[in-house]
């Protein structure tokens, strides 16, 4: 057992429904009990159905810190395995992405088939017959997937994913919808780390409050449409705990679902796409697909590592409690126009990354709350934001204006919930 | 008989200065004349995929024509954006010049880049392969294209608010 999981700092006292200690930016046990409480113990994405679409393909990925290849066999079932042999720890895999039909460890040459089986020993007569390698699969996970969206957990009894996911199914069904009809799949991704603990960017997913400052330079390069449709914060949008640690924000209300309103005037930021897109598709299918181009009008938090964000997955992978890094996987039509996943790909590259107009003052602005965090470790993180017009919903969910710190405080309640259970 | 005027094919001393007369524009902030070193059909690219040619139809960090372009390096004054404000100092260094081809109108020449970024008391290098298309144009070498390609493109990087 990790030492960490049976001294975990108390965390009652840190978690109020309002506001957090910041110690849970700065405090190095904490990260190691977050590490074996939260991110060992429940569902975490890995990957999306298409970056492993055929029978071999693999990449690499983490759970907490543990390194893991996500596969898909033959059959085309997906595991997801520890990258660790069995004889002597050293890693099975170190290409990222990629097709195999098994995976070979370098040091002694132990052999997995894509099921994670041990099937070969180099000189197995040293064993003298006392290896039974039954006993030495490499260690997998409990794998589930939703929607193309790829998740494993160390826990082998946890509660089915679609339960896990609960009232965020139906925001994933209007995300998926950005494909236009075609399969979704991955464009590639930018990757990019800051000097801060993870749960700062966590938050950030469903912060409308920091768009119109932290994003003006953005707003300011933007086309007119863009900067009008951008103008979150005056829009009627909202943000609603959807329950287990997850939310959703809404910042375009006109665009949460993509099949509806295909009337609409095109965009005038479109017309040449739907020119474009008018030689070889129907008028209709022209209003579907640039419709979906821009993506999606919200933002879905997926506790606690992935965002279905507008357009993108955004990934979080803690490295220390004070460095994270941050994954933005672009999205596109498999077998869709070129014209539109081109639109698609030059959308992402214009905020998001180390070089675009939008992530490089978030990263900033992180690195400074990391920064401030080591001053005043008697002060609170106010989360307090749009607590008093919060109302709840039929369903029970919670639901406030758009920039109410609704989602940040869905999250750390999920967060105590976790961190209070020992083991 | 009468034999045809050779312009001689761009050599690799002008390239050269060419691309240090870039450098140098980036390392002091001289936007502006930077923005006029290029066609106005070029592409400034920072690939991530090692192995790319086919930009357009890939994910970039950066595939800017002139309109990106011009909005970069306005972000880099307008006192806006946080993570440029102030914009990092950076020194680079450009050498192993090599020119691919060339002929009187046009080269390909190819470079490694070594930079040193200092901002907020943090100093980051980063190293790349630089390769310029130039073009003659009124007498002047012009960029038509330039392509980045950090060492490091497909790992983690920090947020990088300044042209490389």
């Amino acid at each position: 057992m990790n030492i960490a999981v049976t001294v975990a700092p108390d965390s009652a006292g840190l978690v109020l429904p309002d506001r957090v200690r910041s110690s849970m930016y700065t405090d190095p046990a904490m990260f190691e009990a977050e590490m074996a409480r939260i991110f060992e113990r429940t569902w975490v994405w890995v990957a999306h159905a298409s970056e492993i679409a055929e029978p071999g393909a693999f990449k690499m990925a983490m759970v907490g810190l543990q390194p893991v290849i996500v596969v898909r066999d033959r059959k085309g079932a997906v595991h997801v395995h520890v990258n660790r042999c069995r004889h002597r720890a050293a890693t099975v895999c170190e290409v990222a992405k990629g097709k195999t039909n098994s995976f070979v460890c370098p040091y002694h040459g132990w052999s997995y088939a894509l099921d994670g089986s041990l099937r070969g020993v180099p000189y197995d007569t040293g064993y003298a017959g006392a290896i039974d390698k039954r006993e030495f699969p490499l260690k997998s996970l409990r794998v589930e997937e939703y929607a193309g969206l790829i998740f494993a957990s160390f826990r082998h009894d946890i509660e089915p994913l679609a339960d896990f996911l609960g009232g965020a199914k139906k925001w994933i069904d209007l995300f998926m919808k950005q494909s236009a009809g075609y399969p979704l799949t991955t464009l590639g991704e930018h990757k990019f780390r800051f000097p801060g603990n993870w749960k700062i960017q966590l938050e950030n997913t469903t912060d409308a409050y920091h768009f119109p400052l932290v994003h003006k330079s953005f707003l300011t390069a933007t086309d007119k449409e863009t900067e009008a449709m951008m103008d979150i914060m005056n829009n009627g949008g909202f943000v609603e705990d959807l329950g287990n640690g997850h939310s959703v924000m809404v910042m375009v209300p006109g665009l949460v679902d993509l099949d509806e309103n295909l009337d609409a005037p095109i965009p005038r930021k479109f017309e040449a796409l739907a020119a474009k897109l008018a030689q070889d598709h129907s008028a209709q299918e022209v209003r579907r697909i640039v419709r979906a181009v821009g993506g999606t009008g919200f933002n879905l938090n997926l506790f606690p590592n992935l965002g279905c964000s507008a357009a993108f997955f955004r990934v979080l992978q803690p490295i220390s409690v004070d460095e994270t890094e941050v994954r933005h996987v672009a999205l596109g039509m498999q077998g869709g126009p070129k014209a539109a996943n081109r639109a698609r790909l030059r959308i992402h590259e214009f905020f998001q990354g180390p070089m675009g107009f939008g992530s490089p003052d978030d990263a900033e602005v992180w690195d400074r709350v990391q920064h401030g965090a080591q001053g005043g470790k008697d002060l609170w993180l106010m989360l307090n934001r749009g607590t008093v017009n919060e109302e709840t919903l039929a369903d029970g969910h919670r639901r406030g204006d758009v920039s109410a710190e609704t989602g940040m405080r869905a999250a750390y309640r999920q967060w105590k919930a976790m961190m209070e259970v020992a083991s | 008989m009468n034999l045809p005027v050779m312009t001689p094919a761009i050599g690799l001393d002008e390239a050269m200065h060419f691309a240090w007369l870039e450098a140098d524009l980036l390392d002091h902030a001289c936007y502006d004349e930077w923005l006029a070193l290029w066609t106005p059909q070029a592409r400034y690219v920072v690939p991530i995929d090692p192995a790319a040619t086919e930009f357009e139809d890939c994910l970039n960090y950066i595939y800017d024509d002139h309109d990106m372009r011009r909005k970069r390096t306005e972000r880099l004054v307008s006192g806006q954006s946080i993570s440029a404000s102030p914009v990092a100092r950076t020194v680079r260094l450009l050498s192993r010049f090599r020119i691919l081809q060339a002929d009187h109108s046009a080269c390909e020449l190819r470079c490694a880049q070594m930079l040193t970024e200092n901002r907020r008391g943090r100093t980051r290098s980063y190293a790349a392969n630089v390769s310029h298309r130039l073009v003659r144009d009124a007498g002047t070498l012009k960029i038509d294209q330039k392509i980045v390609r950090l060492i490091n493109s497909t790992e983690a990087l920090g947020g990088i608010g300044y042209i490389l």
